[in-house]
């Protein structure tokens, strides 16, 4: 077992390995609002053309890999991965860097976690886990949305590193490097450079389905479901929202939330009173997220199935696009600076 | 979102972990709070499994029929799709489609079977004598 490992948890698994392992380089400042604020991590894309599990592929938050890639640059971190074709290579170089007294987050597949409950295995690749310490055949995992540590064989572990799909991980294997002293300021600069650059990805992206004119774009689709693909099939199209929403510790809702504590600590740590009044507005788009998947329970648990129920719907998601609009439109008007 | 309404909903995440959730507190400020699960994700979960339960029915039947291979099944069984299956077995997407024509399927080599049967944790012998 490394020296002074400490597990984390966290709400969202990306968070949780940035928290986690830069706090473990000394960045003692470090949590999980700010690390999804540096790495600009709100977002929202419905994804053209793809499917997940049957249903329609939504992301919340921004591209798998980015919230830790941000953060660090942004600290002046650097950043080694590795990928692998081969089994051993990828087990071999996880061993060297254990033995040389460095956790790595690895990148996995759910369906071959062990450790998670049936239900929640589906072929979901893009989670994150730090492998801390090995022990006779077993590596001693911190996975950042557990309450305590748990082990996987190294049998076990192999296989979430070889998962096959979307966002296979080919034995993706990735830790911060040359971590410097805690500098504040160089804090404070990449909190402004991840507001901006959210402000960027929310408001500017190209195209109409994703930033906060993909809201507007599903709200659009969710009013015509009932009548395409018929009342069942569109509660199912609903639930995944919900499932993507709020999967296991993380979500749409979620995010919203993590954003907001961000922006409370933004306003301590850049003496801006104005990002109070901001955080705010993202509780409310978090509330109103949550008020979503309320409604979409009762469509897809049968007792709402009328048109009405699904503009009802659709009506919140464009309440939510509204209020993320303005979000960030004040937030860019802010005149920041560290 | 308040401290106190962090749902408490009893979830399938009893004996692996409680979640965290930001909430505010009493004066205003961002904590953090545990939660054993919400009803409205336990629903949408459960809805996403009798979905997964029915077309696994659905792929056994239509073994059972003659009209798909065993490895129809199989893919849903494990809640995978073609291109996971491409991926974990090394072939073409359109060979896998093929391989799903119960003709095609009964003139499979063992090779070929064997790294089927790998990728879905079987034996050979249970993917052959699959009947539905």
């Amino acid at each position: 077992m490394l020296k002074d490992f400490k597990h984390i948890q966290t709400a969202h698994c990306e968070n949780g390995i940035t928290t986690s392992l830069l706090r473990y380089h000394g960045l003692d400042y470090m949590n999980e609002p700010l690390a999804f604020g540096i790495g600009s991590g709100l977002f929202y894309i419905q994804i053209p053309f793809m499917k997940i599990n049957n249903g329609p592929a939504i992301s919340f938050r921004t591209m798998p890999g980015a919230i830790f890639k941000r953060t660090c640059k942004s600290l002046g971190v650097d950043v080694k991965r590795k990928k692998f074709k081969d089994h051993k290579a990828a087990r071999d170089f996880l061993d060297l860097k254990i033995s040389e007294g460095i956790p790595v987050a690895c990148q996995v597949g759910v369906f071959h976690l062990t450790y998670f409950p049936v239900k929640y295995r589906f072929h979901f690749n893009a989670h994150n886990l730090i492998v801390y310490g090995k022990n006779h055949n077993h590596y001693l995992i911190s996975d950042p949305i557990m309450e305590d540590v748990t082990t996987l064989s190294v049998k076990e572990l192999e296989k979430a590193r070889f998962t096959q799909g979307a966002f296979a991980p080919k034995g993706h294997i990735y830790y911060p490097e040359n971590v410097s002293e805690p500098d504040i300021e160089l804090l404070k600069k990449g909190i402004v450079r991840g507001i901006k650059r959210n402000v960027r990805d929310m408001l500017h992206i190209p195209g109409h389905v994703a930033g906060v004119k993909g809201i507007k774009h599903t709200s659009k689709q969710i009013r015509k479901w009932r009548e395409k693909l018929g009342p069942k099939k569109a509660g199912l199209y609903l639930g995944q929202i919900v499932r993507m929403q709020e999967e296991i510790g993380t979500g749409g809702g979620g995010f919203r939330f993590i954003y907001a504590a961000f922006l409370e600590q933004a306003a301590n740590n850049l003496k801006e009173d104005k990002l109070t009044a901001i955080s705010d507005d993202f509780t409310k788009a978090g509330d109103l997220w949550r008020s979503s998947a309320v409604q979409m329970a009762g469509i897809y648990k049968g007792r709402l199935s009328e048109q009405k129920d699904f503009d009802e719907t659709a009506d919140i998601l464009l309440e939510i696009y509204e209020t993320e609009k303005l979000a960030f439109k004040k937030l860019s008007k802010l005149k920041l600076s560290k | 979102m308040k401290k106190e309404n962090i749902p408490q909903d009893k979830s399938a995440l009893e004996n692996f972990t409680r979640e965290l959730y930001y909430v505010k507190n009493n004066n205003g400020k961002y904590k953090t709070g545990l939660s054993i699960g919400w009803d409205i994700k336990k629903d949408a979960l459960d809805n996403a499994w009798g979905e997964v339960n029915r077309r696994i029915e659905e792929a056994r039947n239509a073994v059972k029929e003659g009209r798909k291979s065993p490895i129809y099944f199989f893919i849903e069984l494990n809640l995978m799709n073609i291109s996971i299956l491409s991926g974990y077995t090394g072939f073409w997407k359109l060979s896998v489609k093929r391989h799903l024509k119960p003709g095609v399927f009964n003139k499979l080599s063992d090779k070929k079977l064997d790294i089927y049967a790998r990728a879905f944790d079987i034996s050979i012998d249970e993917l052959k004598n699959f009947k539905g």
